[in-house]
C-alpha cells in the first residue's frame, strides 16, 4: 500500500477535518509570497491538535484557511478541505458563513482584549454572538425572539461559571477594560464553545499570559472540549504548552508541514531534523544555547524542495530537488522527510 | 576596586506612581517597587523574575534613571545616583545601560548604522572622528556583524540585525552594568538560543555585569547565577540559581516553578493547584501581599506583613513560615 494510500485511510475514519494539499499564497509588494506549500493534516473528533512551528511558518495562515477567514490578497489552491463530510473549498461561501464559521467551527484569539469592542459590555457582546450563533437558532432567522434570549441568557451564564468567572450576571454588564487579561481570554473561550461547535481554533491562547494564568487557561480549555466533545486546533510557537495538553502534534516550517506524531512519539522520538534540533534549543535541555544556526527563508522566493534543507544537518541532493513525499515510518507517525531519523532521542531530564 | 564590593546596591527602594481618577484627582498610589533591596556583585547576572505587573520593569527603569525613586537609596560603583537630579546622574550613568526588549526597534529608520552607532559617542565623550569610527568597528565585529553594514538603513537589514545593532549601540560607552529587559521574550526558541549566546560572549569580551528582566523562568535558569523572584512590587525569595530552582522556599516561587510546563516530564494542567488572579497593585492586601493567593496562609500572615529575611542555606525569603 503507497503511504498516501494510507493517509488517507486514516484521513476518512473518524476524521472531523482533512486538509489535503493545501497551498496559499499572498500577493505583497516584494512578490508573491508561498506561504503555505501543499500543507496536508487531519484531526479526529474529539482530539486536540497542536499545531507546531516557529513565527512565520505559517501555522496561522493555516488556521484561517480552514476558518475561511483569509485576507482579500490571499489566494488558495488545494485538493481538498474537508470538514464533516462537506468541502469548504467547494461549499456556497453563504453557507460556510451562516452554518460553519462561528458555529460549527469556531476562533480563541492570542490577544483576548483586541477581539472585544471597547464600547460594548461584554454581555452586548455575548448577546450579539448568541444571536446569530446560538445553537437554538433556526437557520436564517433574522430577529430575536424573547424565549430564545432568554434561553440564550442562562446559557451563557452556565458557561461562564462553567470557564470559572465568578459573579457571571454582573460581569455581563463589565466592559472588557475592567476585566484582566486571564479573565479575558476564559470570556473568549466560553464564547468559542457557547455555539456548541465540532471544532475550536485557538491561535496561541496562552501567549500574553503569565504562566500561573496559563497553567488554568490551558487546563480549562482541555477540560471543557472534552466535555463538549470539541475537537482543538492549537497553534503555539511554545513546546510547553502543546506537551500540556495536546493528544497530537504537527509540525510546521515555512510554510510545510515536516512530521505529525502522537505527543509522546513526538517529544521521546522525533524523526525530522528540524523537531529534533527545535526540542533540543529549549531551555531546560542541555544544548539549549545551540540553537539552530540560520535563517527562516523568505517566502517569497522559498528554497526548492524541503524548505528547511539550507539548515539542515542531513541535506542531501535530494532534499534541494524535491519536496519529500508523506511516509508513515511508524504507526501513526507522519513525515515528509528524505533522511527521517529512527533511532530515539536520549531521555529527557527536566 | 577589590571585586567583592557589589557594582549595584539598593537599599529600600520605593516607586509609586500616582493613581488619578477622570478628572485628574489623585485618588491613591500605585507602589510599583515597594520597598527593594538587592545587591549585584560585578560580574555576575542577576535574574529578575515575576508576573507581568509585578514591578520588575519598573525596577529595572528605577535603576536606569528613567524613573525617580520615591524614596530609598541607590549606590552605583560607589556613587549614589538615586538622590541625583537628571542632570548629574547622566555623567555617572554612562556606565550603566537600559536595553529595551527590541533594541533593534528603537533604531531611527532615518539615520544610517553607523551614524546611529557613533551617536552615543558624540554626545557623551570628546573623541576625534578617527577614534570614534575605530570603535564603531570594534563593536559591530563584536556584535558579529560586517563593516559594510555601517551604510544601510534599518529597514535594509534583517528584524535579528537589527537587534545585534540596537545591542552594540548600548555598549559603544563601554558600560559596566546593563539592565536587559525581557531580552527574549517574543523570540522563537532557535533564534533565542542564540541571542543568549550573543549576551554571554558580549558579557565575557566587555566584562559587563547584566541585571536581566524576564518573565521566563527557564531563560533566567540558564543564564543568571543569583535570580531574585519578585511580586506586587516587592522581592520574595532571592538567591543562588541553582538553589532556588532545586527547593524555592517561598510559596510563590514554589509554585511559579510548578507553572512552567517542562516538555517530556509531569503535566502542569493535572496537577497545578494555584488559583485566582494576582490582586491589583494599586489596593494591596493586608500584611503579606500574597496571602490571597497563598495555600500557606493564616492569621500571621493577615496582620503583618514578612520581611526579607536571611536563610540558614544563605539565600532571602519573605515568607513568616520559610524554614530558617
Amino acid at each position: 500500500m503507497q503511504p498516501e494510500q494510507l493517509l488517507s485511510d486514516t484521513l476518512q475514519s473518524g476524521s472531523l477535518l482533512s486538509v489535503r494539499d493545501l497551498s496559499v499564497s499572498f500577493t505583497t509588494e516584494g512578490g508573491v509570497a508561498q506561504v503555505l506549500d501543499s500543507v496536508s493534516l487531519s484531526l479526529r473528533a474529539g482530539e486536540i491538535m497542536g499545531l507546531v512551528g516557529e513565527s512565520g511558518c505559517g501555522k496561522t495562515t493555516l488556521a484561517r484557511s480552514i476558518l475561511g477567514a483569509l485576507p482579500p490578497n490571499a489566494r488558495m489552491r488545494g485538493t481538498a478541505l474537508h470538514f464533516a463530510g462537506q468541502d469548504l473549498l467547494t461549499l456556497d461561501p453563504r453557507v460556510v458563513a451562516d452554518r460553519v464559521r462561528g458555529r460549527a467551527i469556531t476562533f480563541v484569539p492570542q490577544d483576548p482584549f483586541s477581539a472585544f469592542n471597547p464600547l460594548f459590555t461584554v454581555g452586548d457582546q455575548i448577546m450579539e454572538l448568541l444571536r446569530w450563533k446560538s445553537p437554538d437558532r433556526p437557520l436564517r432567522e433574522v430577529g430575536y425572539r424573547r424565549a430564545r434570549r432568554r434561553a440564550d441568557r442562562a446559557r451563557a451564564l452556565a458557561m461562564l461559571r462553567a470557564v470559572h468567572l465568578p459573579d457571571p450576571e454582573r460581569l455581563l454588564a463589565k466592559y472588557p477594560h475592567e476585566l484582566s487579561g486571564g479573565q479575558r481570554q476564559r470570556v473568549m473561550i466560553a464564547m468559542a464553545l457557547l455555539p456548541e461547535p465540532k471544532l475550536v481554533i485557538a491561535d496561541e491562547p496562552t501567549t500574553a499570559l503569565d504562566v500561573t494564568i496559563q497553567a488554568q487557561i490551558l487546563k480549562l480549555l482541555r477540560t471543557l472540549a472534552n466535555e463538549h466533545g470539541a475537537s482543538v486546533l492549537l497553534t503555539t510557537h511554545d513546546l510547553g504548552t502543546a506537551w500540556e495538553i495536546c493528544d497530537r502534534v504537527t509540525v510546521m516550517y515555512a510554510g510545510q508541514t515536516l512530521e505529525t506524531a502522537p505527543i509522546e512519539a513526538f517529544v521521546h522520538r522525533p524523526m525530522v531534523p528540524y523537531t529534533r534540533l527545535l526540542l533540543e534549543s529549549l531551555p531546560s535541555r542541555n544544548a539549549a544555547l545551540l540553537g539552530i544556526p540560520g535563517d527562516v527563508p523568505s517566502l517569497v522566493s522559498p528554497p526548492p524542495g524541503c524548505r528547511f534543507h539550507p539548515r539542515c544537518p542531513q541535506a542531501s541532493n535530494a532534499c534541494r530537488a524535491e519536496h519529500p513525499a508523506l511516509s508513515e515510518p511508524d504507526a501513526g507517525h507522519f513525515v515528509r522527510c528524505h533522511h527521517p531519523q529512527l533511532a530515539p532521542v536520549e531521555a529527557v531530564v527536566g | 576596586m577589590s571585586s567583592t564590593a557589589p557594582i549595584l546596591e539598593l537599599r529600600d527602594v520605593h516607586t509609586q506612581f500616582a493613581i488619578r481618577n477622570a478628572w485628574g484627582r489623585q485618588v491613591g498610589w500605585l507602589r510599583a517597587v515597594d520597598g527593594v533591596s538587592l545587591s549585584v556583585a560585578r560580574g555576575e547576572i542577576l535574574g529578575v523574575v515575576g508576573e507581568s505587573g509585578c514591578g520588575k520593569t519598573t525596577l529595572g527603569k528605577t535603576i536606569a534613571g528613567i524613573h525617580r525613586a520615591g524614596s530609598g537609596r541607590i549606590w552605583f560603583e560607589a556613587n549614589e545616583i538615586g538622590a541625583l537630579t537628571a542632570g548629574e546622574g547622566r555623567a555617572l550613568r554612562r556606565n550603566l545601560q537600559y536595553c529595551y526588549q527590541d533594541p533593534g526597534a528603537s533604531l531611527d529608520p532615518h539615520w544610517k548604522i553607523g551614524r546611529a552607532l557613533e551617536e552615543p559617542l558624540v554626545i557623551h565623550t570628546s573623541m576625534p572622528r578617527a577614534e570614534r569610527r575605530a570603535r564603531v568597528g570594534e563593536v559591530l565585529a563584536a556584535v558579529g556583524l560586517p563593516e559594510g553594514h555601517l551604510d544601510l538603513y534599518p529597514h535594509e537589514i534583517s528584524g535579528g540585525q537589527q537587534r545585534r545593532i540596537g545591542l552594540a549601540r548600548i555598549l559603544m560607552l563601554r558600560p559596566s552594568l546593563v539592565v536587559l529587559d525581557e531580552p527574549t521574550s517574543g523570540l522563537d526558541v532557535s533564534v533565542q538560543a542564540t541571542v543568549l549566546r550573543l549576551f554571554l560572549e558580549l558579557r565575557e569580551r566587555f566584562d559587563l555585569t547584566y541585571l536581566f528582566i524576564s518573565h521566563d523562568l527557564g531563560v533566567v535558569r540558564l543564564v543568571s547565577q543569583r535570580i531574585a523572584v519578585m511580586y506586587l512590587g516587592k522581592v520574595m525569595e532571592c538567591g543562588d540559581t541553582a538553589q532556588v530552582f532545586a527547593a524555592p522556599a517561598h510559596p510563590y516561587t514554589q509554585s511559579l516553578l510548578a507553572a512552567v510546563p517542562v516538555v517530556g516530564g509531569r503535566r502542569v494542567t493535572e496537577t497545578f493547584l494555584l488559583e485566582g488572579e494576582p490582586p491589583s497593585p494599586g489596593a494591596l492586601p493586608s500584611g503579606c501581599r500574597f496571602r490571597t493567593r497563598c495555600p500557606l496562609a493564616a492569621a500571621r500572615c493577615v496582620a503583618e506583613e514578612p520581611a526579607l529575611r536571611v536563610l540558614a542555606d544563605g539565600r532571602q525569603a519573605a515568607c513568616h513560615f520559610a524554614a530558617s
